[in-house]
């Protein structure tokens, strides 16, 4: 009996009978992090990593039975021995590690080797069978070091503090959100909005430091908002919520700006090439260093990739998921035009 | 080359005009007079001729990599610029190099005369010593095109407003021939070699849609009618012995059409013609697509210019021996038009025919027939108007002639260049051929951004192949597509051909059971 089987569910471990981020509801499902692609609603019971706990309780609900583990953390599921591992994508997520009879199947999630300062770095985990994304699977994409970003988006606030601007970043409010508030903490006040507040809320009851923010209503007058800096989710880009901020300045947070014409294609005034997948290197770094026998690559450039990997001596094939369809993976997102606080 | 690399930045992080403007001035503020001359020069399309092969660069680039070709052909596809891709697949760079624009031009000038070794270890030791940004200009200055979003106009635009200079003698003075290696920013922005005042056109006066009923117009006695032509407006000046043909976009386009500017040289006397450039052949008028084939071309051969010839349909005249007419009612200046063009019109000039028509009611199929002449519709202008200065309702109508339309499922989606690169923007429709389907047309244009990003979500979740730049996908999405003409065609798989193809709409309410049919399509044919 294989270890892990790809069904029309999800990633399924039939020895443990449990499920890995199904995308239908199950009996059992471990959830690498708290993404709405990789976390959704249904499950009768919940196994995540202790900071993804509360994520879930705040996008599923409150009455969900979950129960989360410490990374490193062994426990057994109807023999088979599993264990959480940093995967460095966002706050929580988590590579499973599944060991049955010296036999070990990673599945990773989503996954980024680079560190951004905020979440556990992601953990090298050597493995038979290796299961990875491609979200960013072509050699365009590398990454500027994370201080190198940094300092771009930082003059980049500063020069339009200077312009008497207001700095309006647009990025996921689950982890994108917070590596921005990071990264500009020094230079003035941040106003998130209600969305992100609410995620980083999640986070500070499980003892997570963010740096201070404010979350203004939007329903009121901003006008004070005037120079700061303001951190807000892609469905609000192009809409009425952005239209109020007074002289905003609007910059994009995503891998994909790494690319020209993505850059242009958007009506924002600054597009930063920050993600929290891996690039074209650390995806190949990752793999090559689990020294895993067969590579299934879920999502993103999954043909492209997984035909490279066979032609470097790395067995891989594509699996059908139906992960990729949230946050920066989903590369035509459509701006909805606005959302209002509830 | 920090302030050209922040300039390009600047420009490529707006697509507002007024922004991209202040771009422009606040790098003429901080940038030496040598390097705005080489500004202006790249931008104008005065570049030096290409020294480097691009792909010896591509292959460069991949021996530095050690990627495959298929691999750097999926990326090129996904960046849409080889330049752009070239820069972003190389390895950081382990120096720096900081040298000006002119710096950077007169190295690459220089390339001319050295072997393919010496180019290369120029183009490689350039690479490691330039950062993303930096490499992408600098591939880009080696002589791929530069194109950036920034129009003559806009170049013009802030120039003018850097300088104070007029903006038509600033036109004129960029469009004479100058060399970047020894002109003068001073010089060219005072246009003290030109005389300005040869060249300013005047606004062109542009027509709105017909939007009320015939009669209402009142007499048809009143009304000059022409065929609305589909080329190039231009405004064709000769004044003291020097000609200048401007497009209504208000660019010089003078050497674009070298004939018509030989002919006007040709004639005596000091005017201003309004007219429309057009291919004609053999006393017939071509197609648009004819005309654009010899557009924008950095040179134009001579065998360009004998196959596809153009002439010049002469609508109105502005000016007269240094007198302007344009307050004149268009019937007096229609008559001293005739009789500048009567007394010594070259064969590439014509008067624009006018339309008898008698009654109105006439007219309309006067109009459906302007399809089979290549013209799109008619113009109607009232005898007393003036030339008016842009648009102004009432006095000049155009009366276009309707789209002929048809339902079609897409099957093929290709990504687009340059800022649509990340997305599925070039389209392929079908019809129904009995039980299978037959590609109709391609198609660019007519849907928002975030129809295209809609589309794009649809193609990318159902694509059928997944290698190079094209998919295949599900045919499910139906479009409204309009187009011009129709006609037999042996080169189309379907038998016919479509002119102008473009799609008008999504028809989210209609299922593939529910588009056309190729022999229904056939009838349209006539």
């Amino acid at each position: 009996m294989k270890l892990i089987t790809f069904t029309n569910k999800g990633i399924y471990c039939p020895r443990g009978k449990f499920y890995i981020d199904p995308w239908r509801p199950v009996d059992f499902a471990v959830i690498t992090h708290g993404h709405a692609d990789h976390a959704r609603w249904g499950m009768k019971k919940y196994l995540c990593h202790h900071f993804t706990k509360p994520i879930l309780h705040q996008r599923i609900s409150p009455d969900i039975v979950c129960q989360s583990v410490e990374y490193g953390e062994a426990i057994n599921i109807n023999g088979v021995k599993v264990s959480f591992h940093p995967a460095g994508h966002i706050i929580g997520s988590a590579q499973i590690r599944l060991e049955y009879k010296g036999y070990v199947s990673v599945i990773s999630g989503d996954y980024k080797v680079q560190e951004d300062g905020l979440s556990t770095p992601f953990e090298l985990v050597r493995c038979n069978e290796f299961v990875s994304e491609s979200t960013f699977g072509l050699p365009i994409y590398n990454w500027l070091e994370v201080d190198d970003l940094n300092k771009r988006l930082q003059s980049w606030v500063l020069k339009n503090k200077e312009n008497g601007k207001t700095s309006v970043f647009v990025g996921y409010s689950l982890g994108k959100a917070q590596r921005i508030m990071k990264a500009v903490e020094e230079l003035g006040k941040i106003h998130v909005h209600y969305s992100i507040g609410k995620l980083n809320e999640a986070f500070e009851t499980v003892g997570i430091d963010l740096p201070e923010y404010e979350i203004p209503d939007f329903r009121e007058s901003v006008k004070h908002l005037l120079g700061e800096i303001v951190i807000v989710p892609p469905a609000l880009l192009d809409s009425n919520v952005i239209k109020k901020i007074p002289e905003a300045a609007t910059a994009i947070c995503s891998g994909w700006m790494q690319v020209r014409g993505a850059r242009r294609w958007r009506s924002a005034d600054a597009g930063f090439p920050m993600s929290d997948h891996a690039d074209w290197k650390g995806l190949l770094q990752a793999i090559k260093a689990t020294e895993a026998e067969i590579v299934h690559v879920t999502h993103g450039q999954t043909e492209v990739f997984s035909k490279y990997l066979n032609e470097i001596g790395i067995k891989a094939d594509v699996v059908e998921t139906l992960y990729g369809n949230d946050d920066e993976e989903a590369e035509a997102e459509i701006p909805e035009t606005q959302k209002e606080q509830p | 080359m920090k302030h050209f690399a922040d300039l390009i930045n600047a420009l490529e992080s707006t697509n507002k005009t007024n922004a991209k403007i202040d771009a422009i001035i606040d790098y003429l503020e901080r940038a030496p007079d040598e390097d705005k001359v080489w500004f202006i020069a790249l931008f104008t399309g005065k570049r030096p001729k290409r020294n480097v092969n691009t792909n010896y660069m591509k292959e460069w680039a991949l021996e530095i990599t050690g990627l495959p070709f298929w691999l750097f052909q999926e990326s090129y596809s996904s960046v849409g610029d080889l330049g752009e891709t070239i820069s972003l697949i190389l390895p950081a760079p382990t120096q720096k190099i900081d040298r000006s624009l002119t710096e950077w031009m007169t190295d690459i000038l220089h390339l001319k005369q050295k072997t393919d070794a010496e180019k290369k270890e120029f183009v490689l030791s350039s690479w490691d010593g330039l950062d993303y940004t930096e490499r992408l200009i600098f591939n880009k200055l080696l002589g791929g095109s530069f194109r950036i979003g920034v129009s003559d106009k806009t170049l013009i635009n802030a120039l003018t407003k850097f300088s104070g200079q007029e903006s038509s003698a600033l036109m004129h003075s960029l469009m004479g021939k100058w060399q970047p290696e020894d002109a003068s920013f001073r010089e060219l922005i005072s246009a003290e070699n030109i005389n300005p005042d040869n060249s300013k056109p005047y606004p062109f006066c542009l027509a709105y849609p017909l939007e009320k009923d015939l009669h209402d117009l009142g007499s048809p006695d009143e009304w000059l009618v022409e065929y609305k032509w589909d080329g190039i407006r231009g405004q064709i000046i000769r004044r003291n012995d020097e000609v200048f043909i401007w497009s209504r976009g208000e660019e010089l386009v003078t050497p674009q059409f070298p004939e018509i500017e030989e002919a006007v040289k040709a004639m005596k006397g000091n005017f201003v013609i309004d007219g429309e450039i057009l291919a004609v052949s053999n006393g017939k008028v071509l197609n648009f697509n004819e005309l654009q084939k010899r557009l924008n071309r950095k040179t134009l051969t001579k065998k360009m210019q004998s196959e596809i010839p153009v002439e010049v349909f002469a609508y109105d005249l502005l000016e007269l021996e240094n007198n302007d007419l344009r307050e004149k009612p268009i019937s007096a200046r229609r008559a001293m038009l005739e009789e500048l063009l009567l007394n010594q019109a070259p064969g590439n000039i014509t008067l624009s025919q006018t339309v008898d028509f008698g009654e109105w009611k006439n007219l309309n199929l006067i109009r459906e027939g302007s399809r089979d002449i290549n013209s799109e519709g008619l113009m109607l202008k009232h005898k007393d108007s003036p030339y008016h200065s842009g648009r102004k309702k009432g006095d000049w109508w155009k009366w276009k002639i309707n789209p002929l339309t048809i339902d079609a499922v897409l099957i093929y989606a290709q990504k687009g260049s340059g800022r649509r690169s990340a997305y599925y923007t070039d389209y392929t429709f079908a019809v129904k051929n009995g039980e299978s389907l037959v590609t109709i047309a391609k198609a660019y244009s007519g849907l928002t951004d975030k129809e295209i990003m809609e589309v794009s979500r649809f193609v990318n979740k159902n694509a059928i192949e997944k290698f190079g730049p094209v998919r295949t996908v599900k045919a499910e999405l139906v479009f409204e597509i309009a187009f011009e003409g129709i006609g037999f065609s042996n080169r189309h798989k379907s038998g016919v051909a479509l002119r102008f193809p473009r799609i008008l709409r999504w028809r989210k309410d209609k299922t593939v059971n529910e588009i056309d049919d190729l022999e229904e399509i056939k009838k349209l044919i006539q």
